[in-house]
């Protein structure tokens, strides 16, 4: 077993052993405390630039199954675990982790105690770290990168190279790939959508001339206000009369677009525990979440939104319903994989918007 | 939605005695949602008819009623105290089924009570086998192809159409009672009617078997908004077939994806929406090994011991937030208490994972079939948490307190490969030791699989820890191995005789390098939010959580590990008043233990809990943590007391009475010495080691005479000998358990026996009451009925107590409790046990007399005097009362298991019986006890040569009662003879109509029988009694348990009940 190190900006180092690629990585590191869905978690484009830790200690015990895959590869920068199953078993398993990370080259470290490094990402926030199997590691010479290190523009990274098509006979909906998962475009089919998912950097002319009967806004990786160019093409979408629904990264652009702010969580919502409160109902559901940003909405103008729901932990915002349009965008994760599924009946209401039905 | 302000009074049903199926945990969620209500402002009006529960305390509730569980009781209940709410899911399957009772009536409706937390309707919708099947069909939710069948043939029929094998349950039964798998006609015949008899509604279900599916649980909880959430789900490692209580369970699924694990949470919010329930809510799923097709197999509408389990798993307090939904809050309103910053509504998550072993009752119970049904069995059960799979497991192996701390304990190394196959098949308690030994003969992990249908992930864990065992025993002890050892939770005992080392050398090199348990915490939320409530748990490798330093005094107070028989709620009743007392006085409490379904593992109990085996090597590295001043093991049965030696070792100051005065009383020697300078007798005796020796020392004392293992508690391994056949057999069974102790004989004597649960502050004793048994000494005193005041011994013989209670507690130096046992022959009182610790009449003597035994012992230790308390020292005055404490048994649940009564404990619970004439109290102690006649006023009598006297005037005053009796051939005789119109029947051997045919034939309210002293040579009376008790009906083995009984039946009528608030009693 290879030694293998994670390094914190903040000068704590732990020790482990290698798991998947023996590269060496720097990213910025988060944690998410679902116990199951790691394979959704790896391949939920949003942790492009992240390394990934998991909360739950024994991962890999249901192996590796492809067609829960949220994308084609995974894409945290590393994976970091406390212990990885060495035998997996499900009937659907295909694979070990283990070789999962291997073959798409993740590095990780495992063999760490995961609570400590929760504790500290939850007290100093999140921050930058190194992955490495280098034992001469010089933390005077790697704490200066790390703190250097941004996760730059990411979501140029993970989108589609071109449009897709899964057909369906109910309303055309446009998907903007921000990074989306899988399971956003597989929700809206199931529902009969035809779905035409378009790469991130798509105008709002092209969709728009497509004429589809709604717009759906992906989830995805990054600072949402690195995402200047999109912005833009937002604000036209936002324009139009088209009804759109935005999810997490979508949700956090369409604000931006409309002059909302946003700032970063201390060590974000990454999870599938998180209550949001439905404010036209008051009912209150279990949401799935990845998310390290969030839309301010302490000077929200009602002339332009109102808030939708809220995060009942944290009170932070969770969704805006756009006044005088047919916009609607959460926080969270209605597709859920991994995570809870009850607020998959969002899908519903973009039906509703469109005229559809289910 | 706030607080329905409407509700003010509310009256909480408790689940009465322990007995197997509902056991402490319904103390465990009673109490919490007693202090929850009341931190609301409500009153609280408690109703359970156990008196050894917390939540019977008049500090949980405002009233309390110590009565029968019965709809009559209840009714008088409401009328006295005018609730105007009833709160009936806390109480377990009891207090539910007397609320629907109520409700079906139309009681609580005509006296404008409100069921709160849950409907009627709900109740109904989840409980009755049709209305639920009919609502899962309606919502799309798969079951098992069943139907609900009230008599045998219809069974057969449609078990004919599905095919065999089936699975049967019966309804409205506790613990799956009665209910089985059948596999040919046989089987389901027997298994059918046996359950038909015991459901209330005389219905049972035959459903497909689904026998071999993963069993998954869920545990959810709704408000009345609607909003819903789960706990935790649970996994069981013992595939269906067995039932969840008996099975090793983990928290969370290990084998399921994110993709089962929604699917089946998704399905458990369904239900409990559909189903309307306001509360905590528990659904079991049967999910295919090999597919997403899953049946739903049950839900409670109600918490239940699963939802004890997911409390003390997850940190999330199920009954305390069901207590608040059930008075109008939602769930977003409710502070998460944990973390002190989130709400109710949120998923606890965790990072650790939580094995559940049941602790199954065989070693009470040696000729009981040790097999795994979907009948449960256990009397209780451990829980420990670990962040690995195998570290949990090994943990909770070591907490049973069964002999077994490793995969090695129970020895299966003589099987060959081919008879190991075989008793793969075996499913018991020992199946995991069994696969340990299958994976250590290189069984493959398919082939123990595909006879176990454990999921080979489990096998594969199993097969990490024998991997461990090999490496340790065959390798160089490295640093690496050791650490990794140490990682699964190996204890030092077990490295050290895996490595051939002493363990003194295992735990120097763990200092050497470095190697030390550290403690994280359980905080609902995988320390996403920081949170405020220290509640630990140890793990090797990794950063410490508990803090030690404290500017207050800190105690340790050890618990007393699972229920089982002999050692059951009343020592966590104990240690939770203790624990009380001790912050009080302002200390800073810290308790260990690893029981998931008490009210001393709550996390607001303690200033700090540690869920840990109780074993010297856990307890050290908790001692080195948090380093207290001292430590109390007189509360916590036998289990803390043994780890005395071991604290005393570590540098633990042991606050109370010392070691060696515990010691004197154990040791016979040293005892016989105290007795002599106190000028005590005591029956003659003798300490002898071997068979021979007891023999001879039998002949010496001459027969009948009592053989027991010294250090024991419950009677474990004690009999009576009338020869010496009967010695010679005894000392085989005792020496099955490797003694340390010696083996003491003692004259039998024959004569009243009494109890006394005393106070000492060294100089003078306080003595709450005298306690007789109703059953001639030779019967344990726990399956005793004890009764308060004692009623048939002298003035003067109750001063002779006093006394040697003074002179005994004073040559002990006993500081805080003792517990002494008599016999009374005439004038004579002969000490037979000294206990110097706790016992377990003092919840019941505490609640009985008003005097708070445990808070004053406690204080006592901390140097505070009896009269400075406030109390005139010696016996206290006697009560205008009477209360009278009845033993519960689960006999019809453990197959096999010989029910009669002797020196060994048998009982699994209690109820009390408090009145203002003698006879009511007795009458109301059966009628908890379950014992409710008369129904067809027929009885069979049988009884031993040397009661037949005394069996002649009962039999006489049941007959005059009504009573037909039917009487075996020597009994019939004798009864005739005296004038009373027996009816003699066949033996069982004999040709029908014998006993078993009336028996079986549902006629016959009682049995009495009564079998010779010894062993018993033929096995008749033995048949007999399980045919009936397996049918339901009521057996006594001991005379004076049968005069008891008829004389409260001569007595009472059971609607002129007086109710006694015990929160009033108070004798100071």
């Amino acid at each position: 077993m290879m030694k293998a190190f994670l390094i914190l900006e903040d000068g704590h180092v732990f020790t482990g052993t290698s798991i998947g690629s023996k590269k060496e990585v720097i990213s910025e590191i988060v944690f998410n405390t679902s116990m199951t869905g790691y394979l959704e978690v790896l391949t939920d484009p949003s942790y492009a630039g992240q390394a990934v830790c998991m909360t739950y200690p024994l991962i890999g015990n249901y192996g590796i199954c492809y067609e829960d895959q949220e994308s084609l590869r995974p894409w945290p920068d590393g994976y970091i675990v406390r212990e990885l199953s060495r035998l997996p078993s499900n009937f659907r398993s295909q694979d070990t982790i283990q070789n999962f990370l291997k073959r798409f080259d993740i590095p990780g470290i495992a063999g760490i105690d995961t609570r400590a490094l929760t504790r500290i990402l939850r007290e100093e926030g999140t921050m930058n770290g190194m992955i490495t199997t280098n034992e001469n590691y010089d933390l005077d010479e790697i704490i200066p990168k790390l703190k250097a290190y941004t996760t730059g523009k990411v979501v140029e990274k993970v989108t589609c190279s071109e449009k897709t098509v899964l057909k369906g006979n109910g309303p055309k909906v446009a998907l903007m790939d921000f990074g989306a998962k899988n399971n956003i475009a597989k929700s809206l089919n199931k529902r009969g959508c035809q779905v035409t998912i378009y790469p991130a950097n798509t105008t709002a002319e092209e969709i728009l001339k497509a004429s589809p009967d709604g717009i759906m806004l992906s989830n995805g990786p990054g600072d949402p206000k690195e995402c200047t160019d999109i912005i833009k093409e937002v604000k036209k979408l936002y324009e139009s009369d088209v009804p759109i629904f935005a999810i997490c990264l979508g949700h956090q652009l369409m604000a931006l677009a409309n002059g909302m702010d946003t700032h970063r969580l201390k060590y974000g919502h990454r999870g599938g525990n998180h209550p949001v409160k439905d404010l036209e109902t008051g009912r209150v559901y279990i949401s799935s979440q990845n998310h390290g940003y969030v839309v301010d909405t302490d000077n929200l103008d009602p002339a332009v939104a109102v808030p939708a729901f809220v995060n009942v932990n944290d009170g932070t915002n969770e969704g805006l319903r756009y006044t005088g349009k047919n916009i609607f965008t959460v926080q969270f994760h209605p597709e859920a994989c991994p995570g809870p599924q009850d607020s998959s009946y969002l899908f519903d209401r973009f039906m509703e918007m469109m005229g559809g039905k289910n | 939605m706030p607080k329905n302000p409407d509700i003010k009074k509310v009256l909480v049903i408790g689940s009465g005695p322990i007995i197997i199926g509902q056991a402490a945990e319904f103390d465990y969620a009673g109490t919490q949602a007693c202090r929850s209500l009341k931190e609301e402002g409500i009153e609280v009006v408690l109703l359970n008819s156990n008196p050894a529960t917390i939540m019977t305390d008049k500090d949980i509730a405002d009233r309390v009623y110590i009565e029968p569980l019965t709809v009559e009781v209840v009714e008088q209940l409401i009328l006295k105290e005018k609730p105007d709410s009833v709160l009936p899911t806390l109480g377990g399957q009891a207090g539910l089924n007397l609320a629907m009772e109520l409700e079906e009536k139309g009681f609580l409706k005509e006296h404008n009570v409100r069921l709160i937390g849950t409907t009627s309707e709900t109740i109904r919708k989840a409980e009755d086998r049709q209305e639920f099947k009919d609502t899962m069909e309606k919502i799309g939710e798969p079951v098992a192809a069943s139907l609900v069948v009230t008599n045998v043939e219809d069974g057969i029929a449609f078990t004919n159409k599905i095919g065999y094998p089936v699975v049967l349950r019966p309804a409205y039964t506790l613990g799956g009672s009665g209910g089985g798998i059948a596999y040919d006609e046989e089987q389901l015949v027997e298994i059918l009617s046996n359950g038909l008899r015991l459901s209330r509604v005389g219905e049972v279900l035959v459903e497909r078997c689904i026998a071999g599916w993963k069993e998954i649980e869920y545990e959810v909880m709704r408000d009345s908004a609607g909003n819903c959430i789960t706990v935790c789900n649970m996994e069981n490692i013992d595939p269906v077939g067995v039932h969840t209580g008996d099975s090793i369970v983990v928290a969370p699924s290990q084998t399921l994806g994110d993709k089962e694990y929604q699917m089946l949470r998704t399905s458990a919010l369904n239900i409990i929406s559909e189903l309307g329930i306001t509360g905590g809510c528990n659904v079991q799923y049967a999910l295919h090994p090999e597919s997403f097709e899953y049946c739903v197999i049950e839900v409670n509408p109600r918490v239940s011991r699963s939802s004890a389990l997911a409390s003390k798993a997850t940190g999330y307090p199920i009954a305390k937030v069901a207590a608040k939904i059930a008075l109008g809050y939602t769930l977003d309103e409710i502070p998460n208490a944990i973390t002190g910053k989130t709400y109710a509504s949120f998923e606890p998550m965790l990072d650790y994972c939580v094995v559940k072993i049941p602790r199954l009752p065989f070693d009470k119970f040696i000729s009981a079939k040790r097999t795994l049904t979907t009948q449960m069995k256990a009397t209780g059960e451990v829980m420990s948490i670990c962040n690995n799979f195998e570290g949990a497991l090994m943990k909770a192996i070591r907490s049973l307190e069964q002999h077994v701390d490793s995969l090695m304990s129970y020895d299966f190394t003589a099987l060959s490969r081919e008879e190991l196959l075989e008793d793969l098949k075996t499913v018991d308690d020992m199946r995991i030791w069994r696969i340990a030994e299958a994976l250590r003969k290189g069984i493959s992990y398919e082939e123990i699989h595909d006879i176990t249908k454990i999921d080979i992930w489990f096998i594969d864990k199993l097969a990490i820890l024998v991997e461990m065992e090999q490496a340790l025993r065959s390798g160089e002890l490295t640093e690496d191995l050791l650490r990794e050892a140490k990682r699964i939770e190996f204890p030092d005992t077990v490295i050290a005789r895996l490595t051939g080392r002493k363990e003194s050398e295992i735990k120097e090199l763990r200092r050497q390098w470095n190697i030390t348990a550290s403690y994280k915490m359980v905080d609902t939320c995988a320390a996403e939010f920081a949170a405020t409530t220290p509640y630990y748990y140890s793990v090797y490798g990794g950063e410490n959580e508990a803090d030690g330093r404290s500017d207050r005094k800190k105690v340790l107070v050890l618990g007393s590990g699972p229920i089982r028989i002999g050692q059951g709620i009343e020592f966590d009743f104990c240690s939770v008043h203790c624990t009380w007392a001790f912050a009080k006085e302002g200390y800073e409490t810290i308790i260990i233990n690893n029981n998931p379904e008490t009210v001393s593992t709550d996390f607001d109990i303690a200033d700090k809990l540690y869920f840990e085996p109780l074993t010297p090597e856990d307890v050290e590295n908790v001692v080195n943590i948090e380093k207290p001043d001292g430590a109390v093991v007189q509360f916590g049965g036998q289990t803390a007391i043994k780890l005395t030696e071991a604290l005393i070792k570590m540098g633990v100051k042991i606050l109370g009475t010392s070691a060696e005065n515990v010691d004197a009383a154990e040791d016979r020697e040293l005892f016989d010495q105290i007795l002599e300078e106190c000028h005590i007798p005591r029956p003659k005796g003798h300490t002898v080691y071997t068979a021979d020796e007891a023999i001879r020392a039998a002949n010496e004392l001459g027969y009948p005479v009592l053989v027991r293992p010294s250090y024991v508690l419950g009677g474990q391994g004690m009999q009576i000998a009338i020869n010496d056949e009967d010695v010679d057999q005894y000392i085989g069974v005792i020496n099955r358990i490797a003694q340390e102790h010696p083996i003491l004989v003692d004259k039998y004597l024959v004569g009243k026996e009494i109890e006394v649960d005393a106070v000492c502050d060294g100089e003078d004793i306080l003595i709450p009451g005298i306690m007789e048994h109703i059953e001639r000494a030779g019967i344990h005193s726990g399956d005793s009925i004890s009764v308060y005041p004692a009623q048939t011994i002298s003035d003067t013989a109750k001063k002779t107590i006093e006394e040697y209670t003074k002179r005994l507690a004073r040559s002990l130096h006993v500081i805080g409790m003792i517990n002494i046992q008599f016999i009374v022959c005439g004038e004579e009182v002969y000490v037979i046990e000294v206990n110097p610790r706790s016992s377990r009449t003092v919840p019941y003597i505490s609640k009985v007399t008003g005097i708070p035994i445990v808070p004053l012992a406690t204080k006592v230790i901390l140097g505070h005097k009896i009269r400075e308390m406030g109390y005139e020292p010696g016996l206290q005055p006697e009560a205008d009362y009477f209360a009278i404490k009845m033993p519960v048994f689960s006999f019809e649940k453990i197959r096999g298991a010989d029910i009669s009564l002797g020196p060994e404990m048998k009982s699994t619970g209690e109820c009390l019986g408090i009145a203002e004439t003698f006879n009511e109290a007795l009458y109301k102690a059966f009628l908890g006890a379950g014992i409710n006649l008369p129904k067809h006023k027929n009885m069979i009598m049988t009884i031993r040569d040397a009661d037949k006297p005394e069996a002649v005037e009962i039999a006489k005053r049941f007959e005059a009662l009504g009573y037909k009796i039917y009487a075996t051939r020597s009994t019939a005789k004798v009864f005739k003879e005296n004038g009373i119109h027996a009816i003699r029947t066949n033996k069982i051997e004999q040709p029908s109509p014998n006993l078993m045919d009336l028996i079986l034939g549902h006629k016959i309210d009682l049995v009495i029988d009564i079998p010779e002293q010894g062993v018993e040579h033929s096995r008749d009376g033995f048949v007999i009694r399980r045919n009936a008790i397996e049918t339901g009906v009521n057996v006594l083995t001991a005379i004076d348990t049968a005069r008891a009984l008829v004389t409260s039946l001569e007595n009472t009528d059971i609607k002129k009940l007086t109710l006694i608030d015990i929160a009033k009693v108070n004798r100071k």
